[in-house]
């Protein structure tokens, strides 16, 4: 019993389904667009719905890159690079600016992205209203209401109980000044990069079967308010200890000896090309290991 | 360095895959295909309706695949499903024309055609037989013979009858509704879009392909407490269905091509409820609660046709009742995955939530001072 594999692993059938999503995603920046979301050979819940964009989006002349976590080398990321490129063959890359087209689990890269490319970011829970109602229908309901006072009394109690806003990766966001989104759980960082972005933002629910957007050159806020401003993961007086950019997300480490901690950028492709550029090729080795693997 | 766990991802994953098949390899034991096909009926059945495709060898190779996990087969089986066009819907299959192997009515002793037993382990003890450690094809063939001599032959009769189903003599009788067929196209929840609330056709198909356990478990907590069903079976009826597809449109009924039988369970349990007579007296009428899936699956069935009936009334206050609850957490690949997604990295996230955690204390502390 033999089995003949397609182009990018779906029967076209499939592949429209999602194009066709996808383009209602992208004409309504920030909406929820339910589709039948396909089982793909990964796990429900490991970036199914951004595999099921890669696989549908991608072309023979497409470049890849994975990343998850920041990571081009962590192993999920390698498990669905690995995945997309036996059944489509295309070329793979770690460089960010090398890409057309990038799956990434929570992180948009520090290299800013061009209109030449896409970002597909893979989402666990694609309803930003979840916490405050846990029925589908009815959150259906409160998005096409533009009701969203519970999306803002949820951060106006987390002033009132701690004194500041509490959200950690996945700060709700106004699209378009239309929907309220969840971002994905990209760290609050991240959010400012999606803002008037040049590439093209998909997000893919695969479990949740939803797909949304964020169109080039659209509006995004993350929610706040005039005297509780929104704040960013606070990294001021740290440094990369390898490329010593202050001004990147950076992975908090616990040297083994010292214990004291120590930072290094998240985002392992954006410090090695600054590795690159700025030290000799023979001096950099040693760090560059750092970021790859022993 | 502390950090090597996160990277050199290629070549961990590469070990352990190797890894994970030098386990599997040096057993130096093998299940067949065949055999898995030939002795594990209800393990290929199982797997073929948690992942809603019907092919008894591939369940089998799946399961072999899976070293008999049903998680990891059931996922096999969905993933390569995936890649299958959908070339034709099959035409309805009516169950009256079931071939019956076994058909059980517990609302009735008396029921037309009578009640067939058929093979159930139902009346089994559940005593390990110890005598199966040494068995042998040859045993086996000696016992079956014992049996067919100890067998009267029946008497062969030319026609096919069919048995009734038990709920038409109820319903001739006015203690069922009569509804009119809906003949629509069922919504292919493979294919379209599920939103709520959702049509019966769609949460039929939710349910028969729900993990066999979940699917039980939440009917017996309706049949217990939440929601307190307690329906009776009306009739549980197993056997094959002939299955048939028309190939091009408009062809006429006679012109469809048979493609072959399929063995499914199927329950109709009788769940009496009150309703407001015209009078505005309470009356009692029943309903049915609608349960079916491929292969034997009784348990499974059963519980479908409780949680069916439940999800037809949405406004009591139990969680069973809820379609969204229901319906949402019974799949085996959707609920087995977003569980085990907990083991990747959440390094990224877990920094945010340090660093909101930090701010918090530092304007107590600031706040305190």
């Amino acid at each position: 019993m033999m089995h003949e594999e397609n182009f990018a692993y779906f029967d076209e059938g499939a592949k429209k389904e999602i194009r066709r999503a996808t383009l209602k995603a992208v004409a309504i920046p920030g909406y929820q667009v339910p589709f039948a979301s396909r089982e793909v050979p990964i796990g429900r819940g490991w970036g199914t719905g951004g595999l099921q964009l890669t696989l549908s989006l991608i072309g023979k002349g497409d470049v890849l890159k994975v990343i998850d976590q920041g990571a081009d080398e962590s192993v999920n990321a390698v498990s669905i690079k690995k995945f997309v490129q036996k059944t489509t063959n295309v070329s793979c890359t770690e460089e960010t600016s090398e890409a057309t087209l990038i799956q990434s689990r929570h992180r948009i890269p520090e290299t800013p992205l061009t209109k030449e490319q896409i970002i597909v970011l893979q989402v666990p829970k694609p309803e930003p209203l979840r916490d405050i109602e846990k029925s589908e229908r009815k959150t259906k309901a409160l998005h096409a209401e533009e009701e969203y006072s519970g999306a803002w009394l949820k951060l106006f109690e987390q002033i009132m109980m701690h004194g500041s806003m509490t959200t950690d990766a996945d700060h709700p966001v106004l699209v378009n000044g239309r929907y309220v989104m969840a971002p994905s759980p990209i760290p609050r960082f991240d959010n400012e990069k999606m803002n008037q972005s040049e590439a093209l933002i998909l997000l893919g629910a695969g479990r949740e079967k939803k797909i949304y957007a964020v169109p080039p050159y659209t509006e995004v806020e993350s929610l706040a308010f005039d005297d509780y401003t929104f704040r960013v993961e606070d990294f001021s007086g740290k440094s990369c200890h390898l490329c010593g950019s202050t001004n990147t997300f950076l992975d908090e480490l616990i040297e083994e000896e010292t214990k004291k901690p120590y930072y290094q950028c998240n985002d392992t492709s954006y410090c090695i090309s600054l590795l690159n550029e700025q030290e000799q090729i023979d001096t950099i080795a040693e760090k560059k290991k750092v970021l790859k693997h022993v | 360095m502390a950090y090597v766990a996160v990277k050199g991802g290629t070549e961990a994953i590469e070990a352990s895959l190797h890894q994970l098949q030098v386990e599997k390899l040096s057993s130096e034991h093998m299940m067949e295909v065949e055999t898995i096909m030939a002795t594990m009926q209800p393990l290929v059945d199982q797997v073929m309706s948690e992942s809603s495709l019907y092919n008894r060898y591939l369940a089998a190779l799946a399961i072999k695949q899976a070293g008999g996990s049903m998680e990891e087969a059931v996922f096999l089986l969905r993933a390569h499903r995936s890649t299958m066009p959908r070339l034709y819907t099959s035409m309805i299959v009516e169950t009256e024309n079931m071939f019956v192997e076994r058909r059980i009515s517990a609302s009735f002793k008396d029921i037309i055609g009578g009640q067939v037993l058929g093979a159930t382990p139902d009346y089994a003890h559940r005593l390990i037989d110890f005598s199966l450690a040494n068995d042998s094809i040859e045993t086996n063939r000696e016992k079956i013979a014992q049996f067919a001599a100890s067998i009267e032959k029946a008497e062969e009769i030319d026609e096919i009858v069919h048995f009734p189903k038990v709920v038409e003599t109820l319903r001739a009788e006015g203690l069922f509704p009569k509804y009119e067929k809906n003949n629509e196209d069922p919504h292919d929840i493979t294919k379209e879009t599920v939103t709520f609330p959702i049509d019966r056709s769609a949460r039929l198909q939710m349910l028969t392909r729900g993990m066999t356990s979940a699917v039980t478990a939440l009917g017996y907590a309706s049949l217990r407490g939440y929601g307190a069903v307690h329906p009776t079976v009306g009739e549980l009826r197993y056997g094959q269905v002939p299955i048939h597809i028309q190939t091009k449109q408009g062809e006429s009924d006679e012109d469809a091509h048979y493609i072959g039988e399929i063995p499914i369970t199927e329950v109709e349990s009788f769940v009496p409820i009150s309703i407001e007579g015209e009078d505005g007296e309470e009356d009692l009428e029943f309903e049915i609660g609608y349960g079916a899936c491929f292969g034997r699956n009784e348990t499974k069935t059963i519980a479908m046709s409780i949680l069916d009936q439940c999800l037809e009334h949405p406004d009591r206050p139990f969680p069973t009742h809820d379609e969204e609850f229901v319906l949402l957490h019974i799949d085996a690949v959707e609920s087995t995955g977003f569980i085990s997604h907990l083991k990747l990295p959440h390094y990224v996230t877990f920094q945010s939530k340090l660093d909101a955690v930090r701010n918090v204390k530092k304007e107590r502390s600031t706040n305190d001072a």
